[in-house]
C-alpha cells in the first residue's frame, strides 16, 4: 500500500510563507529551500503544481520556445538560454525538464508538457507544498504578517506572494462586463459562422483572433492602442499571433484590427452593438457584432494586500515593486513568479524585461531567494575570490553566454567587486538597477543590452569612489562578444578599478 | 465597475501638461505609456547613465541632485527627463522620489513620434520650458 505523506506545513509561525505553487512559487520554494533559512513554508490553493499552465493558455499552446536540441548540452547552464521555459535547478537532474516532455510538434511546448515538466521539477527537486490551502487574508503583527488562510493562520516575517497575474480584469467601459472575459472562450467552434469583437489588442485579443480565424465569420480587434508593428514583429507573440493582423493590413478577409477607445457596449436581443472612436483616425464607429470578448487583461489577486499599505501600479493590476521585487510601500512582502514584471528595472530606452515569463522570472526568483537569506536572515552567500588576471575573461564569457544577462538584458547584470581589505570577489548576478543605485565598494557590472536603436550590446558600469561609468561595447553581426576588440576595450574599462587595488597592495 | 480602475485616464486628464487631449487620445496615452511607482528614497533618473525616459509626475513628489547637492524640488504635474532626451546625452542629474511617487513613462525613443502625433502636448511643454528658461535667467541675473 502506498503511504500517504502527511501535509506539509500546518498553520503555525514561520520564517517565510510562500504562496503559490506555479512556476513562480515552486522557483521560489526550491530556491529557499537551499538558502538556509530555516523554517520556510509553501501553500497553495491548487491540488497539484503548475498554476496557470494547468488550465492556460486557452489554446493550449505557449508562445516562448524550447529548443530540445541546441549548440550546448541539456543541463548545462548556456543551454538554458535556449529552453525558455524549464525553471532553474542547483543539480542536473532538476536541469532541463521541459525538452524531456516535448513530442517535437513546435518548437514551444504544448500547455500539458509544460505542466508535466512543472509537476516532475517539484517532485524530483523535492518541493513540498501544502496544496488545497489557500490564502483568505493578511494583517500585521508585532513579528511581521499573519497570513490567514483555509487551514488556519500562519505567523511570518517575510511573505512571497508568487500569486500571478491571473483575476480576470475587464477595462473600465460601460457594458463590457455583459461580455465573456477570455478565460471563459475555451472552446472556439462555438464561433463557427459569427461575426466576434475582441476587445483587447495584446497577447490575449491576439491569442483568441488567430484560434478563431478557422472558425469566425468576421473578427474585429479593438482598443486605443495602435498596433506596434515593429515590436510585435520581434516580440514572442509573432511566433503564432501575427495572422490576424497580417489579415488586416493585406486588405483581410474578415479580420480588422481597428484603433479606437471604445466607448460602450450594449447588449441587444441578437447580439451586441459597440459604439467607439477613433484615436489614431478622426471619427466614431457603431459596430455589430454576435459575440463580444473581453481580451482586456488580468489582474493580480492580491486581496487585501491594499489594505496592508501595498501601493499598486499598472490600472491597480499589480503591486509596485523595488529592483528587489519588494512592495514599494510595505518592506516585508516580496513577489516572485510573473508578478515581477512590476519591477521594470532601468528601462532604458524603454526595454522591458523578461520577468512576465519563466525565462526572466526563474533568475530573478532565485536572487529573490538569496536577497531574503541575506537581508533578513543574515546568511550570505558565497562570494567566489578572483585573481585579477580572471576578471577579463570572466566577464567576456558571461557576456558570450550568461542566460541570465542573454534573457533579462540591461535587467540583469554579472557583477565583480574590487575591495581594498577583501580582494577581488564574483559578487554573481543582480539586478542592474540595484547596482547602478547602491553605493557600496568598487565594483563592475556587465549586461547585455538593446541600444537606441534596438541593437544588441554588451554594456560596462564601472564604479569607483562612488562614481559611476557606463561604456557600451561594439555590437557584433554573431554576437560574439570575445573578441580582441571587445576583450581589449573592457579591459581599458575595468583596468582603473583593478590597477587602484594593485597599488593599495 | 471598479472605481479605482478609471484612476489612471483621470490622473492623466488632470495634469495641464494634457489638457487639450479628448478623452479618446487620454486613452490612447494611457494604453501606451505605462506608469511606475517609486519607494522614497528610490532614484527615477539617474546622473551620467544613459537611455533614460521622460517622466511626468502624477502624485508625490521628487528632488533634483546634481553631483549630491539637491537643486530642485518637483510635484505633481511636473516633468523630467525631457532635457536628456532633446540633447541625446545622459542626464546631468538624479531624480530622487522624496515620497511615495506616481508617474507617468515615455520611453526615449517614444517621445519625438509622440510629441508630433500632439502637438498640443508639445506647445504646453514649450511655455513650460520657456518660463523655466526666464526663471533661471533672473536667478543668474
Amino acid at each position: 500500500m502506498e503511504r500517504v505523506e502527511p501535509r506539509p506545513f500546518p498553520p503555525g509561525d514561520y520564517d517565510v510563507v510562500v504562496v503559490g505553487s506555479g512556476p513562480g512559487g515552486l522557483q521560489a520554494a526550491y530556491s529557499l529551500a537551499r538558502t538556509g533559512i530555516p523554517r520556510v513554508a509553501v501553500i497553495s490553493r491548487d491540488p497539484a503544481p503548475g498554476g496557470m499552465f494547468r488550465r492556460f493558455p486557452v489554446f493550449q499552446r505557449l508562445i516562448s520556445w524550447t529548443k530540445p536540441d541546441a549548440p550546448f548540452e541539456r543541463g548545462t547552464r548556456e543551454y538554458e538560454w535556449y529552453d525558455h521555459n524549464s525553471l532553474v535547478g542547483d543539480e542536473r537532474e532538476h536541469q532541463a525538464l521541459t525538452p524531456e516532455f516535448m513530442d517535437r510538434t513546435f518548437d514551444v511546448p504544448a500547455r500539458s508538457e509544460m505542466e508535466a515538466a512543472l509537476v516532475e521539477f517539484a517532485a524530483r527537486g523535492g518541493v513540498r507544498v501544502r496544496y488545497g490551502c489557500e490564502w483568505l487574508s493578511t494583517r500585521r503583527d508585532e513579528a511581521g504578517f499573519v497570513l490567514g488562510t483555509s487551514d488556519g493562520e500562519y505567523r511570518c516575517r517575510i511573505g512571497v506572494f508568487a500569486i500571478g497575474v491571473t483575476e480576470p480584469w475587464f477595462a473600465p467601459i460601460p457594458g463590457l462586463e455583459a461580455a465573456p472575459h477570455y478565460v471563459a472562450t475555451n472552446a472556439p467552434d462555438r464561433y463557427q459562422g459569427k461575426s466576434v469583437f475582441i476587445v483587447g489588442k495584446r497577447n490575449s485579443g491576439f491569442e483568441l483572433a488567430q484560434g478563431l480565424l478557422p472558425w469566425a465569420r468576421r473578427i474585429v480587434l479593438g482598443s486605443p492602442r495602435p498596433v506596434d508593428t515593429a515590436t510585435l514583429a520581434f516580440s514572442p507573440l509573432s511566433i503564432r499571433y501575427l495572422s490576424p493582423y497580417t489579415e488586416h493590413v493585406r486588405g483581410g478577409t474578415g479580420s480588422h484590427v481597428v484603433d479606437a477607445a471604445i466607448e460602450r457596449v450594449e447588449r441587444h436581443a441578437d447580439g451586441y452593438r459597440i459604439h467607439a472612436r477613433g484615436t489614431t483616425w478622426e471619427g466614431e464607429l457603431a459596430l455589430d457584432a454576435d459575440e463580444v470578448i473581453a481580451a482586456t487583461g488580468f489582474r493580480a489577486p492580491v486581496r487585501d494586500l491594499p489594505n496592508l499599505g501595498v501601493a499598486l501600479v499598472n490600472d491597480n493590476r499589480m503591486p509596485a515593486l523595488s529592483p528587489y521585487w519588494e512592495s514599494v510601500s510595505v518592506p516585508g512582502i516580496y513577489f516572485a513568479g510573473n508578478l515581477m514584471q512590476a519591477s521594470p528595472g532601468l528601462r532604458k530606452h524603454g526595454a522591458t524585461s523578461s520577468s512576465s515569463s519563466v525565462v526572466g522570472f526563474r533568475y530573478n526568483t532565485r536572487l529573490l531567494a538569496q536577497h531574503i537569506a541575506e537581508k533578513h536572515f543574515g546568511l550570505e552567500r558565497e562570494r567566489p575570490s578572483l585573481d585579477g588576471d580572471e576578471v577579463i575573461p570572466h566577464l567576456l564569457a558571461e557576456l558570450a553566454h550568461a542566460p541570465e544577462l542573454w534573457t533579462q538584458k540591461g535587467y540583469l547584470a554579472r557583477v565583480v567587486g574590487v575591495d581594498g581589505t577583501d580582494g577581488i570577489r564574483d559578487q554573481g548576478i543582480v539586478p542592474l538597477a540595484d547596482f547602478v543605485d547602491r553605493d557600496g565598494v568598487d565594483a563592475c557590472a556587465v549586461a547585455v543590452e538593446y541600444d537606441v536603436d534596438g541593437t544588441v550590446v554588451p554594456v560596462v558600469y564601472v564604479r569607483r569612489g562612488g562614481r559611476l561609468v557606463e561604456t557600451s561595447l561594439p555590437p557584433h553581426p554573431m554576437h560574439s562578444f570575445g573578441t580582441d576588440e571587445h576583450r581589449r576595450q573592457l579591459a581599458a574599462c575595468v583596468a582603473p578599478l583593478l590597477s587602484r587595488r594593485a597599488s593599495r597592495v | 465597475m471598479d472605481a479605482s480602475a478609471a484612476t489612471y485616464v483621470d490622473a492623466l486628464a488632470r495634469l495641464s501638461l494634457f489638457a487639450d487631449l479628448t478623452h479618446p487620445q487620454l486613452e490612447a496615452l494611457a494604453h501606451s505609456f505605462g506608469e511606475e511607482v517609486f519607494a522614497e528614497g528610490q532614484r527615477v533618473i539617474r546622473q551620467d547613465v544613459t537611455g533614460g525616459g521622460f517622466y511626468v509626475i502624477l502624485d508625490g513628489e521628487a528632488k533634483i541632485v546634481i553631483d549630491g547637492q539637491e537643486r530642485a524640488r518637483l510635484r505633481r504635474g511636473d516633468f523630467f527627463g525631457e532635457i536628456s532626451i532633446l540633447t541625446d546625452e545622459a542626464p546631468t542629474a538624479d531624480v530622487i522620489a522624496t515620497s511615495l511617487l506616481r508617474c507617468l513613462i515615455i520611453a526615449d525613443n517614444e517621445l519625438k513620434a509622440f510629441l508630433l502625433r500632439q502637438p498640443s502636448v508639445m506647445w504646453r511643454m514649450l511655455q513650460i520650458e520657456a518660463r523655466r528658461l526666464r526663471a533661471a535667467n533672473v536667478w543668474n541675473g
